[in-house]
């Protein structure tokens, strides 16, 4: 039933009490058909990446952009400093002494990645975001403590009120929710 | 035979080390307890009577640092007793001092996560947590020995001033803002991403109304979502991996400001990685000076076990033997170099006027410390809290040693003088002492002093079990 998403509601939220039991859940449902949801749990779990079919994050990439760019600002400032902005001749040594710029470019080529991983995750991630239709669900509020949650999409286009309830049912949860949206 | 060979001497081996070697967390706990028992700390209403009575005398001590500071600014870096020929004194050694502190937690947090070295979970926050204060006590000392600290950044940052100056990139001591500046800036980071996780639990399960606004803004609208886990997973070894080599070349960088000067006892290319070992070491014992009291006090026992103090101890043994290496291999140039300047630093170190700190620190960080050999010690924690008080009291001699023997008599005798702190180095001293613990009891009593999500990694519940019942 592929229609467009209605605003009455979210999606269909089923509860769980362990980690194994989210995974295995999330699996039936990618093998199901469904594809547009996701799963909330107070613990990283790698399983996860695999059962939902999560792309690679481009994280990494960016981090070694960010940690380029500093580096190669950080010896440019020095450079354009001790250089063209202020050179001081002392004794005729050379003016662009670069073993003496390193510490300055590796703390700054150390800053850019940083920054950029900080930066780049919360952004990837679109956080912060101060409002969420999961937090509709009073039970969701576990899901920072001991409990493990799937949530279908009323986007996804297999996505039937009816139908897909059942099928979470199946998946023996400790209980399924409307999310509102 | 390979599958019927290998199960059996694993378990034999397992068992073995099990015997004798603590959990890191006491068995018996769950995702809930582990959030409750850390989580209550801070979300409890009733605030300890032995917090206000810390909080007290570190507030006390935090005032005597506004105080000095106050002097400084109004009279000058005169109240202080640096003169020709030590123009650097206390303000550097404390700097040192501190700086090395911090190291410890950037250890405990990046490079033990990348060798997986489980028992770093229970520690690594408020080790972490260390850092920063650290950091910001150590930074406050070079900054104000600059005396009047506004005037100063143009020689400190690189920016577009009106009297188109630029600082000297050539020097060690920019490096050194460099370095500082970013390690702080990266532990602050790293610190923060942390926290986010654990600020949602608590956003989720305070009951007052105002806590949850103020911890559900630090949680960013964090909601656990697998998605969000596999980036923040990534991110964080990302940091780690980042601030490695970060955290090695900070005190690499603060060696250099003496290593890089011709002076006898500071012209040596054994000091960053004596300097890196001295700030783990020195890191350490704050580590464990900080935790015996917390898991005391607030009853961590199960979360900071017996494991962890051993581990911590060990490494101090390791990283103390390193720096008694350096105290060996200094003494040994000085006479190899056949040098008579390095041959007369080394000799009055040894009998000049403050050989007692020398015999002190070698008594502490040389000798004492081959009591952490043995296990009865490793066992005993009053004695580990007062060993580990002692280290740092060495370490922060060896920094005396270091600055001040070198400085007072160097090439010339005609420049000999004797160096001797004021009571406002001592007031400086004491106050950045009050700051650190001031933000350190803030800290325990508004922070997760423990990961608790990563807390929850290492519960029995959190493994996978390889079984699919639908």
């Amino acid at each position: 039933m592929a229609h467009a998403a209605q605003p009455t509601q979210y999606g269909l939220m089923a509860e769980f009490d362990s980690p194994t039991a989210l995974v295995s859940a999330a699996t039936k449902a990618r093998l199901a058909g469904y594809r547009k949801m996701d799963a909330y749990s107070p613990i990283p779990i790698e399983e996860l990446n695999e059962a939902l079919d999560l792309k690679r994050t481009r994280l990494p990439l960016l981090v070694l952009l960010g940690g380029i760019f500093g580096g190669l600002g950080g010896f440019s400032l020095e450079y354009w400093a001790s250089v063209i902005a202020y050179p001081m001749n002392i004794g005729d040594r050379p003016l662009n002494s670069w073993p003496q710029f390193i510490p300055v470019t590796f703390e700054t080529t150390v800053l850019g990645a940083a920054l950029t991983c900080f930066v780049g995750m919360w952004a990837l991630n679109r956080l912060p975001q101060p409002y969420h239709p999961v937090f509709n669900v009073d039970a969701f509020s576990r899901a920072s403590t001991d409990r493990f949650f799937l949530v279908i999409e009323t986007a996804d286009p297999r996505f039937d009120a009816h139908a897909t309830r059942k099928f979470l049912e199946g998946l023996h949860p400790v209980g399924v929710s409307d999310v509102a949206p | 035979m390979d599958k019927s060979h290998a199960p059996a001497a694993v378990s034999a081996e397992t068992a073995a080390l099990l015997s004798r070697t603590p959990p890191v967390i006491e068995p018996g706990h769950t995702f809930e307890s582990v959030t409750e028992s850390i989580g209550h700390v801070v979300l409890s209403k009733r605030t300890p009577i032995g917090w206000f009575l810390g909080f007290f005398i570190a507030f006390i001590l935090l005032m005597v640092l506004n105080l000095t500071i106050g002097n400084l600014l109004v009279t000058g870096i005169g109240i202080w007793g640096n003169n020709v020929p030590v123009g650097w004194a206390f303000d550097i050694i404390n700097f040192v001092w501190w700086i090395g502190i911090g190291h410890a937690g950037t250890l405990i947090s990046a490079i033990l996560l990348l060798f997986r070295q489980q028992w770093r979970t229970s520690i690594n926050r408020f080790a972490e947590a260390m850092t920063l204060f650290a950091v910001a006590c150590a930074a406050m000392f070079p900054l104000l020995h600059t005396g009047r600290p506004w005037l100063a950044i143009y020689w400190l940052f690189p920016y577009p001033n009106t009297m188109g100056l630029w600082p000297q990139f050539r020097s060690p001591l920019i490096w050194d803002v460099f370095a500082v500046s970013t390690y702080g800036t990266v532990s602050a980071l790293f610190w923060f991403t942390g926290l986010v996780p654990d600020m949602a639990t608590l956003r989720d399960r305070a009951k007052s109304p105002f806590a949850r606004r103020i911890y559900g803004m630090l949680a960013l609208g964090w909601r656990g979502s697998a998605k969000h886990w596999q980036r923040y997973e990534t991110a964080y070894l990302l940091l780690a991996g980042i601030s490695t080599p970060l955290v090695l070349s900070v005190h690499s960088v603060v060696s250099f400001d003496f290593a890089v000067s011709v002076l006898p006892g500071w012209h040596a290319t054994i000091f960053p990685p004596y300097f890196v070992a001295g700030a783990i070491y020195s890191g350490f014992a704050m580590v464990m000076t900080l935790a015996i009291p917390l898991r005391k006090f607030y009853h961590l026992e199960g979360f900071i076990t017996m494991r962890h103090i051993h581990n911590m101890t060990k490494v101090m043994l390791v990283t103390g033997m390193i720096v008694a290496y350096g105290y060996a291999n200094e003494a040994f140039f000085a006479w190899y170099s056949a040098n008579p300047y390095e041959e007369y630093m080394m000799a009055n170190r040894m009998a000049g006027p403050y050989a007692v700190f020398y015999w002190s620190l070698i008594a502490i960080n040389a000798v004492m410390i081959q009591l952490f050999w043995f296990r009865s010690v490793r066992d005993n924690i009053p004695l580990l809290f007062i060993l580990s008080l002692l280290v740092n009291v060495g370490m922060w001699l060896e920094r005396f040693i270091i600055i001040v023997t070198s400085l007072h008599r160097d090439f010339l005798p005609s420049s000999w003088d004797m160096y001797a702190p004021t009571r406002w180095d001592f007031g400086m001293f004491a106050g950045t002492i009050g700051l650190f613990l001031a933000l350190f009891f803030l800290f325990i009593r508004f922070l997760p002093a423990i990961a608790i999500f990563e807390m929850r990694t290492i519960v029995p519940e959190a493994k996978m079990k390889s079984e699919h019942h639908g």
